[in-house]
């Protein structure tokens, strides 16, 4: 009994949360010198084989995800939680106690005392205080006891509970971390536009992780500043789920698109030597779209076209221009120059089509199911919520002790305290004071 | 005017008030106070007219975005948040004496700002990934925080300087430590800055998080500015519990104050020039 006793003092004491918050800083420091993640732990033989060793069995190269860093942690977490059981019921206490039964004694021995006389009845002094408090937002109660008259008001009590919503914050916001550790994925995916996927590879492992849809990339776009330097990347992306489209968004950096708890981050982009031709019908606008490899023929059957991409032209870091040859069965092969972004009109056995041509890329994404995010934001609202009310509200009060001396003349004691800006607190408490001496009863 | 042009006379404004202020120490000058203030106070809006300008030409660039993107502008406008809060807290506590202590910080940070070969001053359009008003918001809370933890530092010192002094707390006005204010309300000045940095500060770090999440779908890597900036936070939680359940006050506070602002410029600078990481962008 004595000793489990002892180890709730332990994991009770902010002796420990000191220590753990120390390790942690110190030990974080390692991980920010030594570089982490999978390249470097297959370096690591560079070292001389015991401290290379070492560095393992500490598991360095991961040490955000160690055994030992993931201990202190779980030691904060334990800290955290049997500290707040621990002093709980106290403050409780004090936020629900009935302060009128407070004994005069121990009122007498608060912070801040000011007492008077009056020349007017108990019961017309009791009144006019009661007022001017209630007045000033202080709403107070009363009860007579042997001493006299008591009357009591407070403001604030519950701020108690920030310091709780703060701690409980942290443990928050690890279940959010934990959860989507477990339950959720972190993966990436390059999908060349034009084609769909539903797998995409874990990060780290490269392992294949079905999506339960699919994804498809129509089109991805840069935009480039005139300094060259780039703008925006955007992808149109289709979600596509039994063989049917039933989202299709544009994302951009920042902007990503989610799907059932699924989002797609837009990350990075790869560009083909290849070209895609789009063949837009003017009188429906309906079109079809050839992926063209360079210098390679392409067909459409249905029209018994040939054609393909001859060369292109760049300008900075975009093709601005690119050479087509064309043909038909009936005619010569014609070539010509398409402007990139600019559809051109081509005539194929008596019907006008558009044609414009751009380079083919694939648009890299950033794919993450995180089903603890929502528990980390919440932790983090709740932060500095319980912040703000740890930091900036107290809990104050105010008891006033009347004693009748004769039939009209009253004394007055005036006893207040806060638990928190004593400093801030002693200004209020002299303006109390001179408003309620002002009371003539 | 350019905002360049602005922002170099600010430099020399803060400088020259600085000057005044280690004049007033030295020489005794005390009635000089309230014009160092003033030359602050005039620092101070030419500062902000400067990083007005500087957005407003963003805009006639073409690519307009909120002075908050690159090394230099963070700098800058960290040395604006110094000087404002010093100015609100000189305004509310009288602190007197306390420029010495704040305003230099303002001066060393325009100082860098300005003469450092390492940071580019040119206004540069944003890469993709630093489209966002998160971004933003990141930037502002954790300056403010980061200021408020220059000016407890520099309480800090001032409260060290104070208490080495024989009868510290006699309010002489014949030495240079001797006019500054009684050694528990510095205290309790510094404790209060220090909370109030504390809550930007996490505003600060849960912001980038944010951000990080909407960029690339995760809130939190341990990349080297990532964790500098917890192991911060760490530093003034320690500081806080220290105080508050173990009695850490006085010089061990002040020590703290101190120490944390290491921690705080270590994250901000020398993450950038010596770790490498994500924040990359810090370091044109
Ligand atoms: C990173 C982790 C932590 C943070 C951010 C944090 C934050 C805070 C804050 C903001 C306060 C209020 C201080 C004030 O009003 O000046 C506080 C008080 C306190 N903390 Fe923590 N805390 C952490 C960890 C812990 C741990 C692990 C313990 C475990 C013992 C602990 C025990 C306490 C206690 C006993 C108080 C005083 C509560 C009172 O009576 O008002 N804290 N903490």
């Amino acid at each position: 009994m004595k000793n489990t006793n002892q180890l709730w003092t332990f994991f009770a004491s902010v002796r420990l949360a000191i220590f753990t918050l120390c390790a942690l800083s110190l030990t974080s420091i390692i991980g920010t010198i030594i570089p982490q993640g999978e390249s470097f732990s297959r370096r690591i033989d560079v070292y001389n084989p015991v401290f290379a060793k070492f560095l393992m069995v500490l598991d360095i190269p991961n040490m955000y995800s160690s055994w030992w860093f993931l201990g202190l942690l779980g030691i904060l977490c334990a800290n955290l939680i049997i500290c707040s059981i621990d002093r709980f019921p106290i403050s409780w206490r004090l936020i629900t106690a009935d302060q009128l039964a407070l004994s005069p004694e121990r009122i007498g021995r608060l912070d801040h005392q000011e007492s008077w006389s009056l020349n007017a009845s108990l019961s017309e002094t009791a009144q006019s205080l009661r007022e001017r408090l209630d007045k000033a937002g202080w709403q107070t109660s009363i009860r007579e006891n042997t001493a006299g008259l008591l009357i009591f008001s407070q403001k604030g009590a519950w701020s108690r509970l920030g310091v709780y919503l703060v701690h409980l914050s942290i443990l928050l916001i690890f279940v959010g971390a934990v959860i989507g550790n477990f339950l959720g994925f972190k993966g990436s995916v390059m999908i060349p536009e034009t084609e769909s996927t539903d797998k995409v590879f874990a990060s780290g492992s490269a392992q294949p992780l079905d999506l339960g849809f699919e994804i498809r990339c129509d089109a991805f776009d840069i935009e480039f500043y005139p300094n060259g330097m780039p703008k925006e990347y955007r992808s149109r992306l289709t979600v596509r789920e039994k063989g049917k489209d039933v989202r299709q968004e544009d994302i951009e950096v920042n902007k990503p698109l989610s799907y059932k708890g699924i989002t797609f981050y837009q990350s990075s982009y790869e560009g083909y030597k290849d070209f895609l031709l789009k063949f837009t019908d003017p009188t429906d606008r309906t079109t079809k779209t050839f992926k063209a490899l360079y210098q390679q023929e392409s067909t459409w059957p249905e029209k018994s076209l040939r054609f393909g991409v001859i060369n292109a032209e760049t300008k900075g870091n975009q093709i601005f221009r690119t050479k087509i040859w064309l043909q038909d069965k009936t005619q010569q092969p014609s070539i010509f120059w398409l402007e990139t972004g600019k559809e051109t009109e081509i005539k194929i056995q008596g019907k006008t089509f558009l044609l414009s041509a751009k380079q083919m890329y694939a648009t890299g994404l950033q794919v993450a199911k995180d089903p603890g995010v929502w528990l980390v934001y919440s932790g983090c609202v709740m932060m500095l919520v319980g912040l703000y009310v740890a930091f900036f509200l107290s809990h104050r009060r105010v008891w006033l002790i009347l004693r009748q001396d004769a039939d009209n003349a009253t004394t007055v004691l005036l006893a207040a305290s806060a638990n928190k800006n004593k400093t801030g607190f002693t200004s209020i408490f002299a303006q109390l004071n001179e408003l309620l001496r002002a009371s003539k009863g | 005017m350019t905002s360049s042009q602005l922002l170099g006379i600010t430099t020399f404004t803060y400088l020259l008030a600085t000057l005044l202020y280690v004049f007033i120490i030295i020489f005794k000058a005390y009635r000089l106070y309230l014009l160092a203030v003033t030359t602050t106070v005039i620092a101070f809006l030419i500062q902000t007219g400067g990083i007005g300008l500087r957005w407003f030409e963003s805009y006639g660039m073409g690519i307009g975005h909120a002075p908050l993107t690159n090394m230099y502008e963070s700098v800058v406008f960290f040395a604006w948040t110094i000087a404002l809060l010093y100015l609100v807290m000189e305004w509310k506590f009288k602190t007197r004496i306390l420029g010495l202590f704040a305003v230099p910080f303002a001066s060393l940070a325009m100082a860098y700002a300005s003469f450092s070969s390492e940071i580019s001053k040119e206004i540069t359009p944003l890469v993709p990934a630093l489209q966002s008003n998160w971004l933003i918001a990141h930037v502002i809370t954790c300056f403010v925080g980061y200021a408020a933890f220059a000016v407890a530092a520099g309480m800090g010192i001032m409260y060290l300087l104070k208490a080495s002094n024989s009868n510290p707390d006699a309010v002489d006005k014949s030495t240079v430590t001797g006019t500054l204010s009684v050694l528990p309300n510095i205290e309790d000045l510094i404790h209060k800055t220090m909370l109030f940095g504390f809550i930007w500060l996490t505003a600060g770090i849960i912001t980038g998080a944010v951000w990080a999440n909407s960029a690339w779908g995760t809130y939190w890597s341990w990349d080297p500015k990532e964790t500098w900036s917890l192991i911060t936070w760490f530093v003034y939680a320690i500081t806080l519990h220290a105080r508050y359940t173990r009695g850490w006050a006085g010089k061990r506070l002040a020590w703290l104050a101190i120490l944390g602002l290491l921690s705080v410029i270590f994250t901000y600078y020398g993450v950038n020039f010596l770790l490498s990481g994500l924040h990359s962008y810090g370091s044109n």
